[in-house]
């Protein structure tokens, strides 16, 4: 067992799948010698060399370019894009090329990658580097989205994005990269489409993504000082869905919670209570509550961006309101 | 321009690719007359020389780049024609069985790694191919395709300087027929020569070809595939050219006057080849039967086509993953 931060648990998982297969590579703007603008990246270089991880040019087009034309012929590249934020400027590749091209050609090409970016607010960047923006991946025919909330999920779910032979878009919280916790030594390969139930509880099921994980369950723990106990799952993986997991819990506690970084309008959360809508309505004691930041632009400023993203305070007061109405 | 390398029955090959282009496209517009052709095409007419004489050069592992301008480039690396036009019919005996149509043919086991309809995005994912082709040491070479018009475009400035610095093994093609869409590309570009013009910007030599003359493309072609291939990096070609009619079915083209079109016209690629092949000691029957001949597969490839089966929904949520399936949750 190792003490280990969220951004040591990415290089980690990372090398440990480039040792295991020459065919990975990682390319980035400054993943090389530098480690990486979020050191998410730190001794990669230095084990596996500069053929290997490689620096590219400000160039996010070429950079996804260049993973979808590597992986159509053999390759297995982990392309980072810095903030997702940027996505905006390579969204063509993703969507139109990446996503569609083994449809388009009757599965003529697999496209093995692997494009990590770092995700999300809490860290006062501004608007145009704080988007959580998994809600644009997930409504992408093709495209699997993993949002690891967790340094141990980080190894496990990246060494399962690398061995999966579809494009994999894996989202890094920034506010998560400098949590710790004990994580196993060895070899840690996790699955892809599967939710984690981190507690239970009979009165409420709090479903959460990411940054929002660590929150939901600190709002839950104070929830039980108040009696009201409740179930918080972890959903990890946007696509594939696990909604088996999912909609289990939520029949259990006849209540569901979202608890969503991404803006309001078509959150993942949106799709989820639809899916619950249809398929197990009368199985809710309650309405569906969705609790995400507003339909806005984040703001730079600490005391705005807190009020924003929803903060355990928000968590806990929408869930007592929510069940004493 | 006469090539010296290539014999006379190389030359006949040639002479053979560019009427079958020919051929083919003009069937595939009388097959749109008539409805068994749905959609939108772009057809390559009168750019003929550019398709077959890359694909010429080519080694039968190399990688094609295509625009949704592809059919020719398709064709010329040897992916047979009725699957072609069955694709361009939305048959399953297609290509891609109906799932792509006219702008998306792709025959990886032909080397064509796909036909891309956003202007500019195929040319970074060729860096990625010469990338990969690089790293595993196989001494493959990527050659990508484009228009004049997507000088223009981001993508095109990023990947130049990407295969720049990783001195990547790709051929950048601009087939200059002077025309971007329906707009006349030296209104809406900096510079007279879109490509060539650009290429000492990423420290490549400016290269303008014929685009017309096969023997002269092929012969660029080679010298550009050798470079890739030695490690010496990547090249920028601009071949002019003129497509004989407008930018796409749904165009006549009449925005362009009536004097440059019948220049270009007179500057027909393969009435010109046909020329030099007599000159050059081929016999009037020998081309005459490579006519006949491509006439004949013609006339078999749309038989075959239109015999086939339009798909059915078992196709429909086929191959979103590499499982086969499109499933998205459990």
């Amino acid at each position: 067992m190792a003490q280990l931060t969220f951004r040591e648990a990415i290089a980690r998982g990372i090398a440990q799948e480039m040792r295991r297969d020459e065919t990975v590579l990682a390319i980035g703007e400054d993943i090389g010698a530098a480690g990486g603008v979020f050191k998410g990246t730190v001794g990669l270089f230095e084990e596996f060399g500069p053929v290997r991880v490689r620096d590219t040019p400000i160039s996010e087009q070429a950079i996804l370019g260049a993973a979808m034309g590597a992986a159509m012929t053999g390759l297995k590249p982990i392309a980072e894009i810095m903030f997702s934020d940027f996505f905006a400027v390579c969204w063509d590749i993703v969507v139109n090329e990446i996503a569609k091209s083994r449809y388009m050609t009757n599965g003529q090409m697999t496209f093995p990658l692997v494009i990590r970016s770092g995700n999300g607010g809490g860290l006062r960047f501004g608007a145009q580097h704080s988007q959580s923006v998994e809600n644009w991946a997930m409504m992408v025919p093709g495209l699997k989205v993993v949002v690891p909330s967790n340094a141990l999920d980080v190894i496990g779910l990246m060494a399962a994005a690398v061995r999966d032979p579809d494009p994999v878009i894996f989202l890094e919280a920034k506010a998560l990269y400098a949590s710790k916790m004990e994580v196993p030594d060895g070899e840690i390969v996790d699955t892809l489409g599967t939710a984690k139930v981190l507690r239970q509880g009979g009165d409420a099921t709090l479903v959460a993504l990411g940054a929002m994980v660590p929150k939901a369950l600190k709002a839950a723990e104070e929830l039980a000082g108040a009696g009201i106990e409740c179930t918080v799952v972890d959903v990890r993986s946007l696509v594939p869905l696990d909604t088996a997991t999912i909609l289990r819990e939520v029949a259990a506690t006849g209540r569901l919670f979202t608890v969503e970084e991404n803006p309001r309008l078509c959150g993942w959360g949106g799709e989820l209570s639809s899916i619950v809508s249809e398929e197990i309505f009368y199985d809710l004691d309650g309405p569906i509550v969705r609790i995400t930041t507003p339909h806005i632009p984040l703001p730079a400023a600490d005391a705005l961006e807190d009020m924003a993203i929803p903060s355990v305070e928000r968590i806990v007061s929408t869930v007592t309101q929510s069940l004493q109405s | 321009m006469t090539n010296a390398s290539l014999d006379l029955n190389a030359k006949l090959e040639l002479y053979r690719v560019q009427v079958a282009l020919r051929q083919f496209e003009k069937r595939a517009y009388d097959l749109f007359l008539e409805n068994y052709v749905k959609g939108t095409s772009h057809l390559s007419l009168g750019q003929e020389a550019i398709a077959a004489g890359f694909a010429a050069a080519m080694r039968s592992d190399d990688y094609t780049f295509a625009t949704y301008r592809g059919h020719a480039h398709t064709l010329a690396r040897g992916v047979p024609m009725t699957p072609v036009l069955a694709e361009l019919m939305g048959r399953t005996n297609g290509l891609m069985a109906g799932k792509g149509g006219s702008m998306h043919l792709t025959s990886v086991e032909h080397g064509v790694m796909g036909s891309y309809a956003i202007i500019g995005a195929h040319l970074p994912i060729a860096c990625g191919a010469a990338w990969s082709a690089q790293y595993r040491g196989t001494d493959q070479v990527a050659v990508c395709f484009f228009g004049d018009g997507s000088t223009n475009i981001g993508a095109f400035h990023e990947a130049l300087n990407f295969a720049a610095i990783w001195k990547l093994p790709v051929v950048f093609v601009c087939e200059n027929n002077l025309w971007m869409e329906y707009t006349r590309t030296t209104d809406i570009t900096a510079v007279t020569h879109p490509a060539a013009d650009r290429a000492s910007a990423y420290g490549l030599e400016p290269i303008i070809v014929d685009g017309n003359d096969v023997d002269a493309v092929y012969d660029v072609a080679t010298r550009a595939i050798a470079r890739a291939r030695a490690g010496e990096g990547p090249s920028m070609i601009e071949a002019l050219t003129y497509r004989h009619g407008g930018h796409s079915r749904a165009d006549p083209g009449k925005y362009r006057p009536d004097e440059e079109v019948a220049e270009w016209l007179a500057k027909d690629p393969i009435p010109m080849y046909h020329a030099r092949l007599l000159a050059e000691g081929a016999t009037e029957e020998q081309l005459v039967e490579i006519e006949l001949s491509v006439a004949a597969e013609v006339e078999r490839a749309t038989e075959e086509a239109k015999a086939g089966p339009t798909p059915g929904a078992d196709l429909l949520m086929k191959d979103v993953w590499a499982d086969g399936g499109s499933a998205w949750r459990n």
